[in-house]
């Protein structure tokens, strides 16, 4: 059994379902992930949680050019497909309540990016990986542009050309490590044993920090965010927030660091302290604003770069506070916009300050949005304790007062959760939400699948931590010993 | 007994639960038979952890399962029953079951009741994994999880938008002290490397006294503890926290979460022992804030409030213990506070249930005779907080007292004074609401009644408790033997072996009792004058006060300095940052530089249509022409 399955399989799905008519395309979709999600399953059963690499597959692509069809799941691949695969399912299931036009097309294209994210996910071939990369980035253009809000042109050119701009210099960085590999291929082993002085590593730490910086992103390139979040369409924002994002910080992790090791030491306080600027940053913005969905826009920023930086940081416990905190903001910024997905259909606003009283109409909502709060303002036992937890340890090991300052985020966190959390549920209900109405049916089965995994993972994280820790204790190993080659050799 | 540990903290999670899923399908007696039922017997297993703990004097450690394991960081999910443990077990289930029981009778006409339960359950779960933990993360577990009950519960009646924003509040001050903890115990691992109890005091126990490291340790633990028991500077969200149902207020903000501060600190007395400058600093803190809150408790008019200020006056007395290096005295008042205090609070409750939610004493007077068994447990719970002998408050505030004394007698004065205020607020408040004449409205009057007996019991149990609960800890100067001490000397062992051992002489102790005595007897009779011989009623909010009472009445304008230096300049700074350096900024510069190629690019427009459609059909065509190229080449 190899990865290649998993690849492919979406690929097919998507074409099926790009010529399924309307009405049926979403249960064809979500029939198709759940296949996904189950194959993933399968996976999960039979990989072995250590440091190596498994399922793997290795075709000969275009040879000449030393380009191979490489792919592979060791436990931090594992952990980045059980987030795809799980996200996926909800996220069509999301959708459930909305009508789309060509819902074909639309249901398709979301198959097809979670093929482009798998290839990123578990690409072990830098050719494969770009492929991936682009491949993922084309079909939510398209769900943008076309099933978006009113903005949805101008906003999305932007978005396009800024992040297509970075992945041009991560193709640069990879075909300059490729040129310096031993054996002249783009297979990651190979691309790992280029040999290049701090100089250089530097110029390929830049080229793949700009495009993995863009994609996450990092302050102060995280100024398309905002607006694409708000004006793509809701399953379009948990695509890109949920998982698109995860492709820049796993970049980080397995493309960028072990690829420059001593290029991201010299830059190493630098990045960590532009994550740290983007965790305050971004919180203190996320305080006052009105829309919803741009609220949680900012505060996705803040936590990726509390993600960011306990990666930097870079130990064990900072990567594999990543590696759950990936999956936990999954979770949970799916989750959030989904509530407000479903504020604003129901509300036809996403405005906080008109909204008020919902929780007494509709107790059930109000108590997965509180639950879901409490998951993003990182209380023990939800899911996104043990993540910050982990994060922050991280960056108290780099410097204290950095850890201090990135920990300012549990407080401005709740800030801003519990003010939006108190205008839009609490108070007296007034005549917009009067008359809103309570989750049902695949609302609620959705909210109560987030709900249950937000509790779960937070009481017991340890067999998700478990999935990765020997891979990430390699690669920390690995890069650590390559930092004490480079300074034996006097660079 | 070390088998049904883990039961104590699981019995209310189950409540929770039940009663979670259940709170609109159950019928109401059920709910409260089962939210209660389930405490009362989680109190049963922790009286016999106690007697197991009282009889062999060794520990209970109890290991569940792994909980987080991330290289060399290890965090199991453990227990440790003690002694202090055990005594903070027994009140939380103990006074938390007498709550619990009230509450059937006061919350039974909320529509919220099953929800309420639920809450309440809840709480007592992460209340006793806050003093079961082993290490400070289990610890920190509870101790938010407890923040985040009493969010829910002081938010209850959330329709209310100013009692939702007390709730906030709440968590929000609980916030920035849980962000010093963490830090905190981040640095306890690094120096000890292990956040267990037992490697890091064991360890601490070597090493010099002023050390920096543990002075940074002790002064960022004791941030947490001013958040989690509302101390200077983060005091003032307990006041509002009113705003939760009455027994909410007896158990969450009086009895147990309040104190967890100083449970915190007296676990790790050894850290604190050791930072002679923490002790100084926490009896500073503690000292001031027990003054300032008692100067405010003097004028106000909401009865709950008089309590709150009160509460936040009496940790502060707590803190001034510890500080002064009293850790058994200090643990003794988290004792008999936990019952004086939750039996002023379900009094005060029985009061505003009876005066159909009126809590303006200015509209009460003259109860006693309506209410006969609120009023008299009450003025037991009043004179046990004023600190008149021989009821339960005298002996342990007279063991603070004292031990400041031997420090310094300038706080000793101070603590004494603020004894005298603390005595004068509690009998203005009875008078003022038990005494004199009727001041309510005729319907009020009318409805005047003594609440049933699921609200009496637990006053009359409590009542008692105050009465009685000095008992286990009278000095030898009043020939007793001081139980408590004895009890708790192994977990202050390591410090009491670094403080040494000094002792005041019997006169001395005597004059020192009959100072504070005094004090809180003269406040008393003042009182007396002041609202029963003169009959003086505070005046109503629109007549003007002197100015000190106008400060005390309106809290000396600490929220609305706290709103001028630190909510409006953080919302100023984030409208700045929004609007000016993030959208014209960062972004107009993005955009400039977006523009600025298109400019540049004009010449090459030709060959390019401008449509990111077309390059990405471009594209796409280009990835399957290499796809398939590639695909020629395998084949």
């Amino acid at each position: 059994m190899t990865v290649s399955i998993l690849l492919f399989l979406p690929v097919v799905a998507a074409i099926i379902v790009a010529f399924i008519k309307n009405g049926a395309a979403k249960h064809a979709a979500l029939f198709f992930a759940v296949a996904e999600l189950a194959l993933a399953a399968v996976f999960l059963s039979r990989f072995v949680p250590d440091a190596s690499t498994q399922f793997l597959i290795t075709t000969s692509w275009i040879p000449k050019l030393g380009i191979y069809f490489t792919a592979g799941i060791d436990g931090i691949s594992m952990v980045m497909v059980l987030l795809t695969t799980l996200l996926v399912p909800l996220i069509i299931l999301t959708t459930y309540k909305h009508e789309y036009k060509n819902a074909g097309a639309f249901y398709a294209l979301i198959l097809f990016m979670q093929a482009g994210l798998l290839t990123v996910f578990t690409a072990l071939d830098g050719f494969l990986f770009y492929v991936g990369w682009e491949a993922a980035l084309i079909p939510i253009y398209f769900i943008c542009a076309l099933w978006g809000g009113e903005n949805r042109i101008k906003v999305n050119i932007k978005f396009f050309i800024y992040t297509f701009a970075g992945s041009l210099f991560m193709l640069i960085g990879i075909i300059y490590l490729y040129m310096h590999a031993p054996a002249k291929t783009y297979e990651l082993g190979d691309l790992y044993k280029a040999v290049l002085d701090p100089h250089q590593q530097s110029w390929v730490f830049w080229a793949f920090f700009i495009a993995f910086a863009i994609k996450m992103p990092i302050f102060p390139f995280h100024t398309w965010q905002p607006d694409t979040y708000t004006e793509a369409p809701s399953a379009g924002t948990m695509m890109l927030s949920g998982i698109m994002l995860k492709m820049g910080i796993y970049g980080v992790i397995r493309w960028l660091i072990p690829n420059a090791p001593s290029g991201f030491l010299q830059w190493q306080n630098l990045a960590i302290v532009l994550s740290i600027i983007g965790v305050v940053y971004a919180s203190l913005i996320a305080f006052n604003q009105k829309d919803g969905k741009r609220l949680i826009a900012y505060s996705s920023i803040g936590h990726v770069g509390l993600i960011a930086a306990g990666i930097f940081a870079f130990n064990v416990q900072g990567i594999q506070g990543a590696m759950i905190q990936m999956l936990n903001h999954g979770i949970n910024v799916v989750g959030l916009f989904f509530i407000w997905d479903i504020i604003s259909r129901r509300t036809n606003t996403r405005d906080i300050s008109q909204l008020g009283g919902i929780a007494k109409v509709a107790p059930n909502f109000a108590i997965a949005f509180l639950i879901i709060t409490l998951g993003t303002v990182a209380l023990p036992l939800t899911n996104g304790f043990i993540g910050e937890f982990l994060l922050l340890k991280s960056v108290f090991n780099y410097d204290i007062w950095l850890s201090a300052i990135a920990g300012l985020t549990i407080i401005f966190g709740a800030v801003y959760m519990l003010r939006m959390y108190k205008n839009t549920m609490q108070g007296e209900a007034n005549a917009l939400t009067a008359v809103f109405a309570d989750i049902s049916g695949s609302e609620k089965l959705v909210l109560g699948i987030i709900c249950a995994l937000i509790i779960i993972i937070g009481v017991y994280p340890q067999p998700i931590l478990h999935i990765s820790e020997a891979a990430v204790t390699n690669l920390v190993r690995e890069v650590e010993e390559k930092l004490v080659n480079v300074a034996g050799k006097g660079y | 007994m070390d088998k049904y540990i883990w039961l104590i903290p699981l019995l209310p999670l189950a409540g929770f639960i039940i009663n979670g899923l259940g709170r609109n399908a159950l019928p109401k007696n059920v709910i409260g038979f089962i939210g209660s039922l389930l405490v009362l017997v989680s109190f049963g297993l922790s009286v016999a952890a106690f007697f197991q703990i009282k009889a062999s004097g060794v520990p209970i450690n109890v290991t569940l399962f792994e909980w987080v394991s991330v290289g060399n960081l290890k965090i199991p999910f453990a227990f440790l029953v003690d002694q202090l443990s055990a005594i903070m077990l027994l009140i939380i289930t103990g006074v938390g079951f007498l709550i619990h029981l009230y509450s059937i009778g006061y919350m039974h006409h909320d529509a919220g009741f099953g929800k309420f339960f639920a809450y309440l359950n809840l709480f007592v779960f992460f209340m006793l994994l806050l003093v079961l933990g082993s290490n400070y993360l289990i610890m920190f577990i509870g101790w938010e999880g407890v923040g985040l009950c009493s969010y829910l519960l002081i938010g209850f009646w959330f329709t209310n938008p100013s009692y939702a924003d007390a709730a906030k509040k709440a968590f929000l001050m609980n916030r920035i002290g849980d962000l010093g903890f963490l830090i905190a115990v981040f640095i306890i691992f690094n120096v000890f490397g292990s956040i267990a109890f037992a490697d890091v005091f064991g360890k601490a126990a070597s090493m010099p006294s002023g050390n920096t490291t543990l002075l940074v340790i002790t002064l960022l633990l004791f941030v947490g503890a001013t958040g989690k028991s509302a101390q200077i500077p983060l005091f003032t969200w307990l006041p509002d926290a009113m705003a939760g149902p009455t027994p909410v207020s007896a158990l969450i903000h009086a009895a147990t979460m309040v104190t967890a501060g100083i449970y915190m600190i007296a676990r790790s007395n050894i850290l604190f022992t050791l930072s002679p400058v923490t002790l100084e600093v926490i009896s500073i803190v503690g000292l001031a804030t027990a003054v300032f809150a008692a100067l405010i408790a003097l004028t106000q008019t909401d009865i709950k409030k008089v309590l709150a200020y009160s509460t936040v006056s009496q940790l502060g007395y707590m803190f001034l213990g510890l500080g002064v290096g009293a850790y058994t005295g200090a643990f003794f008042h988290v004792l008999t506070h936990a019952f004086f205090k939750a039996l002023l609070f379900l009094g005060a409750g029985s009061v505003i249930h009876a005066m159909s939610d009126e809590q303006d004493m200015r509209k009460m007077g003259g109860l006693k005779g309506k209410l006969p068994i609120t009023f008299t447990t009450m003025l037991i719970g009043t004179i046990a907080i004023s600190g008149i002998p021989p009821f339960a408050g005298f002996f342990s505030k007279d063991e603070i007292l004292a031990h400041t004394f031997e420090h310094s007698t300038t706080l000793y004065v101070i603590g004494v004074i603020t004894a005298a205020f603390t005595s004068f607020y509690m009998f203005r408040m009875l008078f003022l609401t038990f005494f004199g004449k009727f001041r309510g409205t005729h319907e009020q009057e009318h409805h005047l009644h003594e609440s049933p007996a699921t609200m009496t019991i637990p006053l009359i149990v409590l009542a008692i408790l105050s009465v009685i609960g000095g008992f286990i800890g009278v000095p030898e100067v009043l020939g007793g033997h001081h139980e408590l001490e004895h009890f708790l000397a192994p977990v202050f062992e390591p410090s009491t072996k670094l403080m040494g051992e000094h002792h005041l002489t019997h006169s001395t102790e005597w004059i020192l009792m009959a100072v504070s005595v005094g004090a809180a007897v003269v406040a008393l009779g003042y009182a007396y004058l002041k609202y029963i011989s003169k009959s003086h009623v505070p005046v109503s909010d629109t007549e003007e006060r002197p100015l000190l009472a106008n400060l005390s009445y309106n809290k000396f304008y600490v929220d609305e300095l706290y709103n001028l230096i630190i909510r409006k300049p953080l919302d100023a700074l984030s409208n700045f940052l929004y609007k000016v350096v993030d959208l014209l900024g960062i972004d107009g510069l993005v955009n400039g530089l977006g523009k600025g190629s298109i400019e540049a690019s004009r010449g090459l427009r030709l060959l390019q249509t401008g449509n990111v459609g077309f390059y990405i059909f471009m594209m796409v065509v280009g990835i399957v022409a290499i796809l398939v190229y590639g695909y020629t080449l395998v084949n």
